[in-house]
């Protein structure tokens, strides 16, 4: 149980991170905890302990294995989110290029 | 099978743009213009098939649903389809000529189609971690649609866009593993049969609420609506209008819609946090809108507010107000795809879209001026034009329920809405003009091509509840009145 816990607390770190830091670098990285702590935590789901690849081969039985189709899953979830942080960090560069700055405070021309 | 078409041609002309469009001139529009009409057509033809057939499974690679992923095709999914391939195939005419302002048209088309694959799958989807795939390429092509321009307001809106995006996705997936730890499918309906066959427990409340969390920022309901007002406005004219008109609608309500009804078959008490959250934003998104001054910002605090109607509706339940609040979503896909087109017109010929620097522009462009009027005519709700219809149905359908204080306050903001409206109508096109605007020149044939089309089924769109065409609208309404038995409905059309 306490692995599920610490996962939700990663989750927490991450969202914190992502609410209440300045640099827009640092947001970045703050999605970055929290897409890993979701993908950990799929990951965690289908673990077993002891358990063994499910892989079905002649004259063997496989008793205790683990669940391959969370891996599978997260293995898209890993790339979808290098796709989303590569384009996040093409526009902060952009931005810092317009602004001059990565203070999320001082980047604030939209209003209203 | 015309299924797999829907996400197939899409991609496939992204594909052929990306390779071909630099090196040939004039071949990413004709392709684009391709490949979002055989959608269209495509879409429509899917209306007799669903007449027909009630509901097509195709089962992808050949592997049998829940082990593999499927696609369905039902009343909700044929409706949804043709709305937003409708829009999308007007969006691209119209983008011939507006997106010559802009270097690199080729790579906007290729991003263009590949949202549109990103739309169209999650609406055919029938496996729920497919939907998240599609939603997540639709997210990303949005993003960088948004930073189109590169402009500093650009880059900055799609930042925000894009953080509170990315944070919606991952409330998404993590609801995802929730539901498959605890019933070990992804199938849609195989979801619901397992979950059908356990107690009902706070398991399924917490998924419902990550998923409110998620689909309700992907949708820009009011406590997660932050980034909507920049990121609409600041995209080119065309992304805007597809992002107020289908892309919110597609994500959020088609998605939460899906989830709600027919898989979880939430609880009442969880309809009822929609009703409010429908309210708060039809409120704030109304009186939010008044006070702007930029004409794409008010249109997307309008935005805002229409979705709040289209929420209350779908919250209240009943299966009046379900008929009204999709004949709603249709009708603002067409009218706010209009006005937000309009804009684009505006901005193409006099290079403002402040209000406060315009005026007097219906006699140097009558095309757009009297689209715009036929616009926000229907949005406000004056009938004949469909937008009337629809609200009236909604409310008629909030009293029949009960909702009385609710149904005083749509109506209130129904009267607010049309404030704004004359406001944009009085300070773009009516008054004194600028002396140094005296020969500005009207947007290109296509552009007005299409401006024109989309005021016609504006004022056409109040005959979808005509005994002729009330079938199309019923069959999706059915589909969510439905609920739990949408799994039967699958697992019959699989044998």
């Amino acid at each position: 149980m306490s692995e599920y816990i610490l996962c939700f607390v990663l989750f927490c770190i991450g969202l914190y991170c992502v609410l209440r830091k300045r640099n827009i670098i640092k947001i970045i990285i703050g999605l970055g905890i929290i897409e890993y702590a979701v993908n950990l935590f799929f990951v965690l789901i289908g673990y077993r302990a002891h358990g063994r690849a499910p892989i079905l081969a002649k004259d063997q039985a496989i008793l205790n294995m683990v669940d391959p189709l969370p891996q599978a899953l997260v293995l898209t979830s890993i790339v979808i989110g290098l796709a989303v942080t590569a384009l996040l960090v093409a526009i902060a560069i952009r931005i810092y290029e317009k602004y001059g700055t990565f203070d999320i405070t001082k980047i604030r021309r939209l209003r209203g | 099978m015309i299924l797999p078409f829907f996400v197939i041609i899409p991609l496939g002309t992204a594909f052929l743009i990306s390779l071909f469009g630099k090196r040939i001139k004039n071949l990413s529009d004709l392709l684009a213009n391709l490949g979002t009409l055989s959608l269209l057509i495509f879409s429509l033809y899917s209306i007799p098939q669903v007449f027909v057939h009630k509901i097509l499974v195709y089962k992808v690679g050949g592997w049998i649903p829940p082990i593999g992923i499927c696609m369905v095709l039902d009343g909700l999914t044929s409706f949804m389809l043709v709305t937003v391939n409708l829009v999308s195939f007007l969006v691209t005419l119209y983008s011939v000529n507006y997106m010559e302002r802009y270097t690199d048209k080729h790579r906007f088309y290729t991003l263009f189609m590949l949202m549109l694959a990103g739309m169209n799958g999650i609406i055919i989807t029938g496996d729920l971690f497919n939907l998240f795939v599609f939603l997540e390429i639709a997210s990303i092509a949005s993003y960088a649609l948004v930073a189109f321009g590169t402009e500093a307001e650009e880059l900055e809106a799609s930042f925000k866009y894009a953080v509170m995006g990315s944070v919606a996705s991952s409330f998404i997936l993590l609801g995802i593993a929730l539901l498959y730890s605890y019933t070990s499918t992804l199938n849609m309906a195989d979801i619901s049969l397992s979950l059908s066959g356990k107690p009902a427990g706070m398991m399924v409340s917490f998924v419902a609420v990550l998923f409110l969390a998620g689909f309700g920022l992907k949708t820009a309901l009011v406590p997660f609506h932050a980034w909507l007002p920049d990121a609409h406005p600041s995209a080119p004219a065309p992304i805007s209008a597809m992002l107020s008109g289908v892309f919110i609608k597609t994500l959020g309500i088609y998605a939460l819609c899906r989830v709600f009804f027919n898989i979880l078959t939430v609880s009442s008490r969880l309809l009822f946090v929609l009703i409010v959250l429908g309210m708060i934003s039809m409120v704030v998104g109304a009186f939010l809108a008044i006070a702007q001054t930029d004409i794409k910002r008010m249109f997307a605090y309008s935005s805002i507010s229409q979705i709040g109607y289209i929420i209350f509706a779908l919250g209240i339940g009943t299966p009046l107000a379900i008929l009204g609040g999709l004949f709603h979503l249709f009708n603002h896909a067409v009218f706010k795809s209009l006005l937000f087109l309009n804009s684009g017109a505006i901005e193409y010929s006099t290079h403002t879209r402040n209000l406060n620097r315009l005026g007097g522009l219906s006699r140097s462009l009558p095309v757009t001026g009297y689209t715009s009027l036929l616009g926000s005519m229907a949005i406000s709700g004056i009938p004949p034009l469909g937008g009337f219809w629809s609200k009236l149905i909604i409310i008629i359908a909030a009293i029949q329920a009960g909702y009385f204080v609710s149904s005083v306050v749509a109506i209130l903001i129904s009267i607010l809405t049309l404030a704004y409206y004359l406001k944009f109508l009085k300070f773009t096109f009516f008054g004194k003009i600028n002396e140094a605007r005296q020969n500005i020149r009207e947007a290109p044939g296509l552009m007005k091509l299409s401006m024109i089309l989309l005021g016609i089924i504006c004022v056409i769109s109040g005959l979808l509840i005509a005994p002729l065409f009330k079938p199309f609208l019923q069959s999706a309404v059915n589909v969510l009145l439905l609920g739990n038995g949408y799994k039967e409905a699958v697992f019959g059309a699989l044998r």
